[in-house]
């Protein structure tokens, strides 16, 4: 019985960070730049933007700028959009153009977990934007996890196209 | 040659140097002093008005990030009003609804069927109490009009409370949609190709297909995870049919419980495996004689790669009893393979072979000729990512000969 409790116990009750944070936007950073952390930019939405970043969303953007850092060539964004009913957070890396890393730093959407581990955001990496803004190669989705996928792809959309106004 | 070299360039210092002078003493040395204290003057007063300026801009920044702030804060809280913000915060609203118009007709008894329906009109609820515990619900109007003699009905298809043990697990009780099939828990229009959901996931599953109780889903790493509940059972009449059995937590006859299992696999991106096995303790809850336990399997496949999908489900019962063998119900089973291609972000086109058999365990008196075979091909047009409208060919090839055939149209939308 006791065993039985025991397994309960470390089954059940395993340490975790806050419900749905897997990695807090400033550890995020910190890792990207190996602790040294450049100083925050901020892109403001113009018209032209707005309309561009609409189309990706297919909704207008609740935001009016967009904060980011860069190093040399590598820029790093934090990015919210929501999945179904709650907002998923990611942090995208993006060096000359090209996604270096696509991250899920919060997910609490009910359906769709698997988005959130490396097996699907490695299909990002090394994407670019095409001539009509696409994404240049197809992301395989997951069955039942359509919004969150969907989520994702528009969010990898915006900060390739935000990196390019730079 | 480089001594006569030097002594030209001396003269040419020499030259410049007589005609400069004069020049340089146009201006007095007074007057240099004058231009240099005025410069300095001048120096003085943008050094200041440059560090007023820092001094301003700074400010501005300042409130520029105060005002941006507020207006984000407003923005994403739906309303300026924070009492409304922190509800719509913790509340959620969502819904789908489908319109079907059916031009079928029949042949070899079978009835003609020229329809026009709006099959579904569903409302999301959901609610956040903590992080930690959350309420989903699903309310349905099917066929737009219920009541004493009206075709539709007002179903509640989902009511229930999870509860996150932690990362990767959460109990769930209350009433929810069992974790069979690909159909049953992603339903909205958007989502699948063809009018009309695939005959498999409608007789032998039965879609969609809900019931009361508690149990637990989670994650249990390399790409796998599971769900497991015990619920109320069905409740089939003595015309075995599983479908007619669903009590949809209607003061359910709860004499005999039933459980469901699911194991699912989706550690590589575009693949989902599933495996989902149910046991009813009593199919007609003790109430029809010759009608013991049951046993469901299902198993689906999924394999998406860039534009083209494919998709193939089986499942089969396996029912205990004298009299539901002797109707050759005691054995009903089914599978669909459906292969689609998207041909761009609005359009996609599929092809969909059904075979299914609701009396599959006799050969002989009524279950003779149950077999049934529907091949559907279509297109699906989304005009936005949340709206869909449909058109299909189904084409009927049943063993009894009655078949239905013809065209399926249906405007879909979730948001």
């Amino acid at each position: 019985m006791k065993k039985v409790l025991l397994f309960s116990a470390v089954f059940f009750f395993q340490t975790a960070i806050a419900s749905g944070v897997y990695q807090t936007p400033e550890a995020f950073l910190e890792k990207t730049f190996s602790n040294k952390l450049p100083p925050v930019s901020t892109i403001w939405l113009d018209k032209e933007k707005k309309q561009a970043i609409s189309g990706f969303l297919q909704h207008s953007p609740t935001f009016i700028r967009v904060k980011y850092w860069q190093q040399g060539s590598k820029t790093a964004w934090i990015l919210h959009e929501v999945g179904k009913s709650k907002p998923i957070t990611v942090g995208i890396v993006i060096e000359k153009g090209k996604i270096q890393q696509l991250k899920v730093l919060t997910f609490r959407e009910s359906r769709g977990w698997e988005v959130k581990h490396d097996f699907f955001t490695q299909q990002f990496d090394n994407i670019s934007l095409n001539e009509e803004l696409q994404l240049s190669s197809s992301i395989d989705g997951i069955s039942g996890a359509t919004l969150s996928v969907r989520a994702l792809k528009k969010m990898a959309r915006v900060a390739l196209y935000l990196e390019q106004q730079l | 040659m480089t001594k006569v070299g030097i002594k030209k360039s001396t003269g040419i210092a020499a030259l410049l140097c007589t005609f400069a002078a004069p020049q340089a003493s146009a201006l007095s040395l007074e007057e240099l002093a004058k231009r240099l204290d005025a410069l300095e003057a001048q120096n003085k007063h943008l050094m200041t008005e440059n560090s007023q300026l820092r001094e301003a801009v700074a400010l501005t920044n300042d409130k520029v990030e105060a005002a941006v702030s507020a207006t984000e804060t407003i923005v994403e809280s739906t309303s300026g009003i924070q009492k409304l913000a922190n509800f719509a915060d913790k509340t959620s609203i969502g819904g789908y609804g489908e319109l079907h118009y059916n031009n079928l007709s029949g042949k070899g008894g079978a009835k003609d069927k020229d329809e026009i329906d709006f099959h579904r009109f569903v409302l999301f609820f959901g609610h956040e109490f903590t992080d930690d515990i959350r309420f989903f619900s699903e309310l349905e109007l099917e066929h737009s009009l219920s009541g004493d003699g009206k075709e539709g009905e007002v179903e509640l298809e989902q009511a229930y409370i999870d509860f996150d043990l932690n990362e990767q697990h959460t109990a769930r009780a209350g009433l929810f949609l069992l974790p069979v099939g690909i159909i049953n828990e992603t339903h909205e229009p958007p989502t699948f190709y063809g009018t009309e959901r695939n005959p498999i996931e409608k007789n032998i599953i039965p879609a969609t297909w809900w019931a009361a109780g508690a149990g637990a889903h989670g994650e249990l790493g390399a790409g796998f995870s599971y769900d497991a509940y015990i619920h109320s059972g069905l409740n089939v009449g003595d015309d075995f049919k599983i479908r007619n059995g669903r009590q949809k937590v209607s003061k359910a006859k709860a004499n005999d419980p039933a459980a469901t299992a699911r194991i699912k696999y989706t550690g590589i991106p575009g693949l989902e495996l599933a495996v989902s096995a149910q046991h009813q303790q009593n199919m007609g809850q003790g109430l029809v004689a010759g009608l013991d336990s049951g046993n469901l399997i299902e198993t689906h496949a999924i394999w998406s790669t860039g534009p083209f999908k494919l998709k193939a489900l089986y499942a089969a019962w396996d029912i205990d009893g004298s009299a539901v063998k002797a109707a050759g119900a005691d054995q009903q089973k089914g599978f669909y393979v459906e292969p689609s291609y998207r041909l761009s972000d609005k359009f996609g086109v599929f092809a969909r072979f059904n075979q299914w058999d609701n009396k599959a365990g006799s050969n002989s008196g009524a279950a003779k000729d149950s077999e049934k075979e529907q091949v559907d091909f279509g297109v699906n047009y989304w005009p936005h990512e949340d709206v869909v409208i449909k058109a299909d060919y189904q084409y009927q090839n049943n063993d009894d000969g009655k078949d239905q055939n013809g065209l399926n149209i249906g405007l879909g939308y979730q948001f």
